[in-house]
């Protein structure tokens, strides 16, 4: 599947939530069910520092796609960043690095991409990105 | 309860809902609402009084300057600072702290000699001084809390030695809630003959501050916290400290004569107001100082004062009812202020879900990193209650805390 179908599929599966407590309920169950990340790979270097929020991210490539692995000490962000790993993870750093993820604007979390929240969220995509351009040019 | 409520209707933005839900409004130790009184001012001013202070010959700037001047005795009076040159006006707490830190420490801190922080600082009591040792070549020490999060007066005797040439102290922290023995540290301070510099930014807002009483050298507060406009804040000085110390920025408004050769400065209190100040939020100092004074006086003051001890009470006994909460800083001398963590469940998961049920809190380090360290943790909740905050508001708040940590866990 594109990103863009990926992130269709998300909005569908939230517009069933009309109140802002239910979406974080199941935001929160993502965040407790999906182990993104092993603890080995919880190291200082995959560390990303939020004001708020710690998150590891680790990202390798296989077959000129990229496969990440993330987690956060806080689960409302651990449940957008399996989410978002959903979204990118086998697709490949141009289609990555051209990706807006509207999804986040559309299902209602775009305050949580605010710099003032500073949860980590924001450097994580920025991190992705990153790492989808040093792929890229590789 | 009807004295708080006229209190809330005097503040408009608390009459808001966010995500269709009312405002409950916890984070007034970072900013507090503002009274009607105050935004007209504002209005007022911006709309027909923006002309700038001390300069022209002309009737707005007469009128601003006298708005300007006028909130400036007001705060004399406020803090009852013995006359208007003591009161500077300057961006807030943190600016007058660094006025001290970057212009008394030029002048008397010397290398070998140092600085003495309470342990419960907020970052703007830290960092400035922590710049003006680099700079000296002096040092800083710290007063110590112990693990109710108070720091005893007595215990700064074994610091203070002939090379201690300040101290600053926490008057209530932004954390704890503590009112700590400031008093009692100044006059100990005074006994070795070191000056004491309050960092006032929550004191003023929860205790009576008498500056003479208090026998402070410096007392630094901002004016947002106190119902006032940000960007805008107070400097209280010893009149012989001011006049000693070279001033802190160059420019406008700060000078008596200018020569390439060269300048004299002004007197105080422009001595140490370079360029043109914040005349409009500074003005507004006047009503939300008023506005404080009134609620903390008769009957309205003694309403406020029995609603603050039974939400100090019920949010003692609700968070000590939570499993897994942890309640930081232990002391009797208390304001309704409450910085917490609950176990399983991370700071900024929890105001998130609160965020949605339209309650407003911080998290995060609080600006106070050291501290953080001394209870071993990385963040925390806090709640802070102003005056008009109701016990209803605190049983919303609790109810909606036991919601989310049921959704974490």
């Amino acid at each position: 599947m594109t990103i863009q179908e990926i992130e269709n599929q998300i909005i569908e599966e939230f517009s069933i939530f009309t109140d802002w407590l239910d979406k974080y309920e199941y935001i929160i169950e993502l965040g407790k069910n999906v182990p993104v990340i092993e603890e080995g790979a919880k190291k200082e270097e995959n560390l990303i520092k939020g004001c708020q929020s710690r998150v590891w991210l680790d990202c390798w490539q296989d077959d000129g796609k990229l496969f990440f692995a993330a987690d956060s000490d806080a689960i409302i962000t651990k449940g957008i960043i399996s989410l978002l790993i959903r979204v990118y993870n086998g697709q490949r750093p141009k289609d990555i690095l051209e990706s807006d993820l509207s999804f986040i604007d559309a299902i209602g979390l775009q305050e949580n991409l605010s710099p003032t929240r500073a949860n980590g969220l924001v450097s994580m995509i920025k991190q992705i990105k990153m790492y989808a351009l040093a792929f890229e040019n590789k | 309860m009807n004295a708080i409520q006229d209190i809330r209707d005097r503040v408009p933005a608390l009459a808001q809902t966010v995500y269709g839900k009312p405002l409950v409004y916890l984070d007034n130790a970072a900013t507090a609402q503002k009274p009607v009184e105050v935004i007209e001012l504002l209005n007022r001013m911006n709309s027909a009084t923006n002309a700038n202070v001390h300069r022209a010959m002309y009737r707005l700037s007469d009128e601003a300057t006298n708005l300007y001047e006028g909130a400036r005795e007001r705060v004399r009076e406020f803090i009852n600072a013995p006359a208007r040159e003591n009161v500077i006006f300057t961006s807030g707490a943190t600016a007058s702290i660094n006025l001290v830190a970057s212009s008394f420490c030029a002048k008397y801190l010397k290398e070998g000699d140092s600085v003495i922080v309470t342990e419960d600082s907020h970052h703007s009591n830290i960092v400035p001084w922590q710049l003006a040792c680099e700079k000296a070549g002096a040092s800083l020490k710290v007063l110590p809390i112990d693990e109710n999060g108070v720091w005893s007066a007595q215990d700064i005797i074994p610091l203070l030695d002939e090379r201690v040439k300040i101290v600053a102290a926490t008057h209530i922290s932004n954390v704890l809630g503590i009112i700590n023995p400031v008093k009692e540290l100044i006059e100990i301070a005074h006994r070795y003959g070191v000056p004491v510099l309050v960092d006032g930014a929550q004191g003023i807002v929860h205790t009576r501050v008498d500056v003479q009483e208090l026998d402070c050298d410096f007392y630094a507060f901002s004016a947002h916290k106190i119902y006032g406009e940000t960007g805008s804040g107070i400097l209280y000085g010893k009149e012989h400290w001011l006049e000693e110390m070279p001033p802190y920025m160059g420019g406008g408004d700060m000078v008596g004569t200018v020569t390439f050769a060269k300048t004299t400065y002004a007197p105080l209190p422009l001595k140490f107001e370079a360029g043109t100040p914040n005349f409009i939020g500074s003005a507004a100092l006047k009503p939300a100082l008023d506005f404080a004074w009134e609620i903390s006086q008769g009957e309205c003051g003694k309403a406020v004062k029995e609603s603050e001890s039974k939400i100090i009470a019920y949010m003692k006994g609700a968070l000590a009812e939570i499993d897994g909460a942890v309640l930081y800083g232990e002391s009797q001398n208390r304001i309704p202020l409450f910085s917490f963590n609950v176990e399983g469940c991370h700071p900024g998961d929890i105001a998130q879900i609160l965020d949605k049920m339209g309650i407003a809190v911080r998290t995060g380090m609080l600006c106070a990193e050291p501290l953080m360290a001394h209870f071993g943790v990385t963040s925390m909740v806090r709640a802070s209650f102003a005056p008009y905050n109701t016990l209803q508001e605190a049983e919303y708040f609790i109810s909606g805390l036991k919601r989310a940590v049921a959704m974490l866990r």
